[in-house]
């Protein structure tokens, strides 16, 4: 067998094995909080009859590890449940609010990580001087500055003083694509800001690094353009760490947006997580947790395996 | 006859970041001036730090790190390249001037095909068409000897051998129909035997091309090979100038005739004596492999004399130094010392054993904590072994910088203060301060300049008599183990395949592989390699 193919095929069983961990940590997790569905359903309306009667009806008196598994088997079927709040099944009105995060997560991407691999690329090009220094300080203000914070200073500008855009990223059924573009307009400019930064100082690190190497020297002495060098021979091998910070961001873009949701008021997966832990709704919580898991744990896969198809030393075994 | 290249007293100067102090400018090169007739070959010859690469690539204008040249002109074909703009640069770069460095391996992008690294600086300048260029170089691949020249072009730089990758780089040179070739030190990383070829690879493409070329290296015996003219230099500046012939045969400086004359150690081989090492048997493959990498070594090394285990790299010489000390317990064979078995694994070993072996490493500054002084590194085994402590590990450190030939003022120094051979030296002192009876010298004098090679060899055979320790000196030089050895043995490909004392080992009938290994040593005398390559050429013919 091909070594590469046997490392992808390590790494996704490894990926599997990481996924069913953090499913029992999900579960582990949510049984450890005070207090039971049935508790949250019935609230102050409880009593030691009826709670017990609710208990057996869910299947509550079961030992742990056989609800986890049968938890997980549904799960792996596509199963998530019913929310305790409304009654509706999880799998489906999930599937909207992913679908919307994801939407908004690939808008940002599509923008963040050429930018910030250009700038980078641009940043080593000039280093050290004043377009570095621009790109530099510019892209760490805008990571140390809070996402909430971009958020509303985006929208006191764009949407209130020169109003540009809507300051509520409201989407709904039978919006045309580039209305829908023009609504989401705002947190997607927060996100690349906020992604921006890490990538780019990632990029220009890891070319500066490959920039020291011999074989860069014996490019410049073809007497070749600092850019060509730079694209043509520096990048190709600063892949791996790229590749790594990229969906490291592109995880937290689909994950880690529940601020930004909830700032514009955008219905995504951040805003029904939110929505339903107030409400305690274990249930929905869990799937959720399992789901942004998946995400992240499927993104650094990604990265691994083009880490891998990035080695030449793996791809052409000698 | 004009000049291709000709330098008129060249100044280089660099800025040194001294801890502590404010930057200097310190001089690199200075009044330098020569010059380079079309076709022909100028070797540039010195030890570390004479400046050799420096002034090899000022004739590209460039200059490494914080290197900058200052003053004087650098005309090729009649044209300054100092004053040349960033646009001439890169209009001579690549396709009047080009270079081979020491380390193709490093110098070539590991995540591309080597043709596509071969024919850029001919498509980037528009001197060919990329069909032209890619036959070219097939051509170009062909003559320097390497094997499927059609097809090596579409292999990765991992994928070839090391001295297959420098006559690649070579190929990479000559694509673009450059006047000017400067090799920097191309065969200095290779195997003594892939070496002979390579340069007669080399040899053969500049006379075929009729290029002009720069040679650089530290070895006088290889550039009396391959050199028209020879240009001796020291710390920077111009030391001898002359005719290979009259550097080599009638040199006028005292330096060039002390690197003429290097390596001519007389050591009278001892013999007899009862062994304080004895190998049997041994075998040994690394965790996770299938391959032995020693196959059935049997040794034996008297007290106080010297066994010196030659061969090329992946000969299983430095594995055979793990075997010795522990960190690699062999699947088959034992290992006698002083009369005792030794433990397969180090730690198993009790403290004695591992005082009574001591090890010394090629490179001396990876091999010392650099956050340590010389006495705190000479003085670690003193406590470990002794227990000392005070004034009387002071003086003992004293003793032993006394021994290495060094001075009271070295105690409170950092490794990075030192110079190579001095850094060298203290590694031979800490290994003399556990008293050891058995010193493995793992090609110690393999990445020093050759005089100062010499000075550690003749430091060795002194503490020899003195402190009666017994030396396993690995080691690919062949020159260095006639200084040294009293018994030699010959390894290749994880077996000894010639093994006794040393004027038997190395006075014929030899077998073959011996043979290749002892006729590829690079002598001092014109003509040497295109004797050696004929006369193999008529063996393998009458074979």
């Amino acid at each position: 067998m091909h070594p590469v193919v046997k490392l992808i095929a390590q790494r996704l069983a490894l990926g599997m094995l990481l996924l069913l961990a953090a499913s029992a940590l999900i579960f582990v997790g949510t049984q450890i909080l005070p207090g039971d569905v049935a508790q949250s359903i019935l609230g102050q309306s409880a009593t030691p009859q009826s709670l017990a009667n609710l208990r057996a009806e869910m299947g509550l008196n079961e030992p742990a590890l056989s609800r986890y598994f049968s938890w997980l088997f549904n799960a792996v079927q596509g199963d998530l449940g019913v929310a305790l709040s409304n009654g509706q099944d999880i799998a489906s009105s999930m599937g909207k609010r992913l679908s919307n995060t994801l939407f908004l997560a690939i808008c940002a991407a599509i923008v963040a990580v050429p930018l910030a691999i250009i700038l980078g690329l641009i940043a080593v090009r000039y280093q050290g001087r004043w377009p570095d220094r621009v790109i530099s300080t510019v892209t760490l203000a805008t990571v140390s500055v809070p996402e909430f914070l971009l958020g509303y200073i985006a929208m006191f500008f764009l949407s209130v003083q020169f109003r540009i855009f809507p300051s509520l990223a409201t989407v709904y059924d039978g919006m045309t694509l580039l209305e829908r573009l023009n609504a989401i307009a705002l947190p997607v400019i927060v996100l690349v800001l906020v992604v921006l930064g890490h990538m780019m100082r990632m990029t220009r690190a890891a070319i500066l690094n490959v920039m020291q190497s011999a074989y860069v020297e014996t490019a410049e002495l073809k007497g070749l353009r600092k850019f060509t060098i730079i694209a043509r021979h520096a990048l190709p091998n600063a892949i791996a760490p790229v590749v790594n910070v990229v969906m490291l961001n592109l995880a937290y873009l689909v994950v880690g947006v529940v601020v930004v949701e909830v700032v514009f008021v955008y219905p995504g997966m951040g805003q029904y997580l939110v929505d339903h832990v107030s409400k305690r709704d274990v249930p929905v919580v869990q799937a959720c947790g399992l789901v942004f898991a998946a995400v992240y744990i499927g993104l650094n896969l990604v990265a691994d395996i083009v880490s891998i198809l990035s080695n030449p030393r793996l791809r052409h075994p000698k | 006859m004009t000049a291709l290249l000709e330098v008129k007293d060249l100044k280089i100067e660099a800025t040194a970041y001294p801890p502590g102090e404010s930057p200097r400018n310190i001089t690199i090169v200075q009044g330098i001036s020569f010059a380079v007739e079309k076709g022909k070959v100028l070797g540039l010859i010195g030890e570390s730090g004479a400046g050799k690469s420096t002034i090899g690539l000022s004739s590209m204008a460039y200059g490494r790190g914080g290197v900058r040249i200052t003053g004087g002109s650098v005309l090729v074909n009649g044209v300054d390249v100092l004053q040349a703009g960033s646009a001439g640069l890169r209009s001579l770069r690549g396709r009047e001037v080009t270079y081979v460095a020491q380390s193709a391996a490093a110098a070539f992008n590991p995540a591309k095909k080597l043709m596509e690294q071969v024919i850029e600086a001919t498509l980037h300048h528009k001197l060919m068409s990329r069909e032209e260029a890619e036959a070219r170089a097939i051509t170009l691949f062909a003559r320097l000897g390497l094997p499927k020249p059609e097809t090596i072009g579409n292999r990765y730089p991992h994928q070839v051998s090391g001295g297959q990758l420098q006559r690649v780089m070579t190929a990479m040179a000559l694509c673009p129909k450059p006047d000017l070739v400067v090799f920097d030190e191309p065969t200095t990383a290779l195997d003594v035997t892939t070496q002979i070829e390579v340069l007669a690879a080399i040899k053969e493409a500049i006379a075929e091309t009729g290029v002009a070329a720069l040679y650089i290296t530290h070895d006088l015996a290889v550039v009396a090979q391959v050199a028209d003219h020879i240009m001796v230099l020291q710390s920077g500046e111009m030391v001898e100038y002359g005719t290979t012939d009259h550097i080599i045969n009638r040199p006028t400086m005292d330096y060039t005739k002390a690197l003429v004359s290097v390596r001519s150690i007389e050591h009278v081989e001892k013999s007899g004596g009862d062994p304080v090492l004895s190998i049997k048997g041994i075998t040994a493959r690394y965790r996770g492999t299938n391959f032995d990498v020693l196959k059935d070594i049997t040794l034996d090394l008297p007290a106080a004399q010297t066994l010196a285990i030659v061969g090329e790299s992946g000969s299983g010489k430095s594995t055979l130094a793990r075997v010795i000390t522990g960190l690699l317990p062999p699947s088959a064979g034992s290992i006698t010392f002083n009369g005792r078995t030794l433990a397969p694994d180090f730690e198993k070993r009790p403290r004695d054993d591992l005082r009574e072996v001591q090890m010394i490493y090629q490179m001396a500054d990876v091999a010392m904590n650099p956050r340590q002084t010389v006495g705190t590194i000479i003085g670690r085994p003193l406590e470990f072994y002794f227990g000392l402590r005070g004034d009387e590990k002071k003086q003992r450190i004293q003793e032993l910088l006394d021994e290495i030939e060094m001075g009271e003022g070295f105690l409170d120094r950092y490794p990075a203060e030192l110079s190579g051979g001095q850094k060298q030296r203290v590694c031979i002192a800490r290994a003399l301060a556990a008293k050891p009876k058995l010193i493995i010298c793992d090609e110690v004098t393999s990445a020093l300049d050759p005089l100062v090679a010499d000075g550690i060899l003749k430091l060795l055979l002194n503490l020899q008599k003195t402190e009666n320790v017994a030396y396993l000196f690995i080691t690919h030089d062949l020159a260095t183990v006639r200084a040294i050895a009293d018994s030699i043995a010959v390894m290749y490909q994880g077996r000894v395949v010639r093994y006794g004392p040393k004027t038997d080992v190395l006075s014929p009938p030899f077998d073959d592989y011996t043979d290749l290994l002892l006729s590829s040593v690079p002598e001092m005398k014109l003509g040497w390699l295109e004797r050696t390559i004929a006369n193999r050429k008529m063996e393998a013919a009458g074979n």
